[in-house]
């Protein structure tokens, strides 16, 4: 659970003294290219399967938003905007819960309360999502179609994000589900890289009179910034990529549509949903392709998210010194 | 603590020698998930009419049980939509449709007090056109007189994942409405005009269940257990019918008459007065000249023994049993599966 900012270390790149480093160093490097094999293969097998699609649409794939199986015309749009939104909306609700959390546990919690909190943290991080997807149906949608959508339409209706019909299910409850899944993974990994904060920051800055929250901000968050960025990518790792929870609550329509109360899709769901009877080989293919897209999605989320730590804050050894 | 060592592993390697592991035949088959209860009921009970033979089966879904059967991984596939010709001729050889059992599609719906409803076809597909949306329009409310239907919008529920229940139903609106047939089709996923998707018969139900004006459609037999409401459809002869299992029999049998030699039939909208319209078979696949002697005799055996007691369990299960003409022709059809052009089946 520890993924702690990595820390710049002296290159010990000099030739092994014994066997038992050379053998080390040889099963560690396998490990590692595996890895990499790995990701390789899968893109490869993936680009093969869907190419009968890719050769019958080209970018039109991603440039349609139609999904028609029985006339066999496929677009990608309301797939990939679906994943996009849902997770976005799930990081907006999840970050500042998450980090708040972390930084309660972590910094402002009395001693005894923290090793119970932390432990559910950790237990609700490993409710299976089908769980949360049945809890989504008959609890959390019948909740928004009665309270939470009428009294949202009602007081930010003038917004196009809050109009249309209240279903319950739709965008805002994949986005809701989402966040209290990935909620617990954020809390859990900032925690740890709080903890791993040494002591003397905040001794530092207490010294020189600043408050708690003075101390959190400055000595202890700014110190693990690339910490708390990596769990915020482990969350949305997950979001991106969660299929059984999304697929019962988000209304499975292929649309883009502004409102959050309107029913949408996302990549996970279309594949979970459909490739079991998916027959034709050109469907196959279509539904391979939006796998390979995900991977795609998930690779430019990420680097994105890398860059812009990057650039707002430099590498970390500027608080670090 | 040594001595039970010993003992658990004579145990074991006992246990692993009594087992008549040379004699028994294992015959591996995939596909639909429909049947797959009583599928799994079958293959239990068969294993005491003929102990010799163990059948493995994975409920994978009809597409993947007819990709298995095609590249020949399994023995046999299972399907709830027959295949298409397109399909049969990228078999390596002839490969046969053997009905099952039967089900039945019901449209399920969410209004205060649950009143019976009665439907028809082609309002049905108004409905999920988009044309027809709310409760109190004059085509539903024509054909519930003396029923109170509110004036709230209709929220049409469909099945996201695909599935053989989703082909039923959409088979049986584009018999019955011309411009269903050309905007949508048929599939076991389609392009829904309206509606929001739930997954599989819970999801579905699920979301029936919450969403007051919902309508949406599940297999009988979950509607059945679960007790919900269901409407009746008026089916060709113009009569309303409830969906039960004697009207998805009584189905079968009106289409019985014009059963092409194949059985790759579409059971919706059959003639006969009680039939409900909305029911389907589903079907085995199997190979006419069977690749393995051994293994097609024991499958033609258990084809046969499925097709005449196997049919006493279906009941129970809530599927509806093949009728006596049908089995006929089936049993004609058995006799005609080979190895290497001999018959499987000794004579009857």
């Amino acid at each position: 659970m520890a993924v702690v900012a990595a820390v710049p270390r002296a290159e010990t790149q000099t030739a092994p003294r014994n066997l038992g480093d050379q053998v080390l160093r040889v099963v560690m490097r396998a490990a590692a290219l595996t890895l990499v094999l790995l990701v390789v293969a899968m893109v490869v097998s993936m680009v093969y399967a869907a190419w009968p699609a890719m050769r019958t649409f080209g970018w039109r794939f991603l440039a349609t938003a139609t999904w028609d199986p029985v006339a066999e015309q496929f677009g990608a749009i309301p797939f990939v905007y679906g994943t996009l939104v849902s997770s976005l909306l799930a990081l907006l609700i999840a970050v500042p819960l998450g980090i708040g959390a972390a930084i309660y546990l972590a910094e402002l919690a009395p001693a005894w309360i923290r090793p119970p909190i932390a432990f559910l943290v950790e237990l609700v991080a490993a409710v299976p999502s089908v769980i949360y997807g049945l809890w989504g149906i008959f609890v959390l949608a019948p909740l928004l179609r009665t309270w939470v959508q009428p009294a949202l339409g009602a007081t930010l209706g003038f917004l196009p994000l809050f109009q249309g019909p209240p279903y319950g299910v739709g965008m805002l409850a994949a986005g809701i589900i989402l966040a209290i899944m990935v909620v617990p993974y954020i809390t859990a990994v900032s925690r740890e890289v709080l903890l791993a904060v040494p002591e003397s920051q905040r001794e530092a800055a207490l010294a020189l009179g600043a408050t708690r929250w003075e101390t959190t901000r400055i000595a202890v968050l700014r110190y693990g910034r690339s910490g708390l960025v990596g769990a915020i990518l482990l969350g949305l790792g997950r979001a991106l990529g969660e299929t059984m929870a999304v697929t019962m609550v988000i209304g499975n329509r292929p649309e883009v549509a502004v409102s959050l109360f309107a029913p949408g899709y996302t990549m996970a769901s279309v594949i979970a949903n459909e490739f079991a009877e998916a027959t034709s080989d050109v469907y196959l293919a279509a539904l391979i392709e939006i796998g390979l897209l995900l991977f795609v999605v998930t690779v430019v989320v990420n680097a994105l998210a890398r860059l812009l730590i990057w650039s707002v804050g430099g590498p970390v050894k500027a608080v670090r010194e | 603590m040594k001595t039970a060592w010993i003992a658990a592993l004579a145990l074991f390697v006992a246990s692993a020698f009594s087992q008549p592991a040379a004699a028994q035949t294992l015959i591996n088959g995939a596909g639909a998930t429909f049947p797959y209860p009583i599928y799994s009921k079958w293959f239990d009970e068969y294993t005491k009419v003929d102990p010799e033979v163990r059948f493995n089966y994975q409920s994978i879904g009809s597409g993947g049980g007819i990709k298995q059967v095609t590249a020949r991984t399994v023995d046999f596939g299972a399907t709830d939509g027959p295949m298409s010709d397109e399909q049969l001729k990228g078999t390596p050889s002839e490969l046969l449709h053997i009905p099952t059992v039967m089900g039945a599609v019901v449209a399920t719906y969410n209004l205060p007090n649950a009143p019976k409803l009665k439907f028809s076809g082609d309002v049905l597909a108004d409905v999920f056109l988009g044309k027809v949306t709310k409760w109190n329009d004059a085509k539903i409310t024509a054909l519930n007189p003396g029923v109170s239907l509110p004036d709230q919008p209709i929220v049409v529920i469909h099945r996201s994942d695909g599935s053989g229940t989703t082909y039923i139903w959409v088979d049986y609106l584009s018999k019955i409405s011309s411009e269903w047939e050309k905007k949508v089709g048929r599939g076991t996923s389609v392009n829904w005009p309206v509606g929001l998707g739930g997954k599989g018969n819970e999801g579905v139900s699920g979301q029936v269940k919450n969403q007051p004006g919902a309508l949406g459609y599940v297999e009988l037999a979950y509607a059945v257990k679960n007790k919900l409401p269901v409407a009746s459809v008026k089916n060709a002869a113009g009569k309303f019918v409830e969906p039960s299992i004697a009207s998805t029999t009584a189905a079968a049998a009106g289409a019985a008459k014009s059963m092409p030699d194949d059985f790759r039939v579409s059971l919706t909208n059959p003639p006969g007065d009680e039939a409900y319209p909305v029911a389907s078979f589903t079907w085995l696949l199997v190979y006419k000249d069977q690749p393995n002697e051994l293994k097609g005799r024991a499958i033609v055996k258990f084809l046969w023994w499925m097709s005449h007691e196997g049919q006493k369990y279906a009941d129970d299960l809530l599927y509806a049993p093949l009728p006596s003409p049908v089995v006929k022709q089936i049993e004609a059809k058995i006799k005609q599966i080979t190895y290497q052009g001999k018959p499987l089946l000794a004579a009857r």
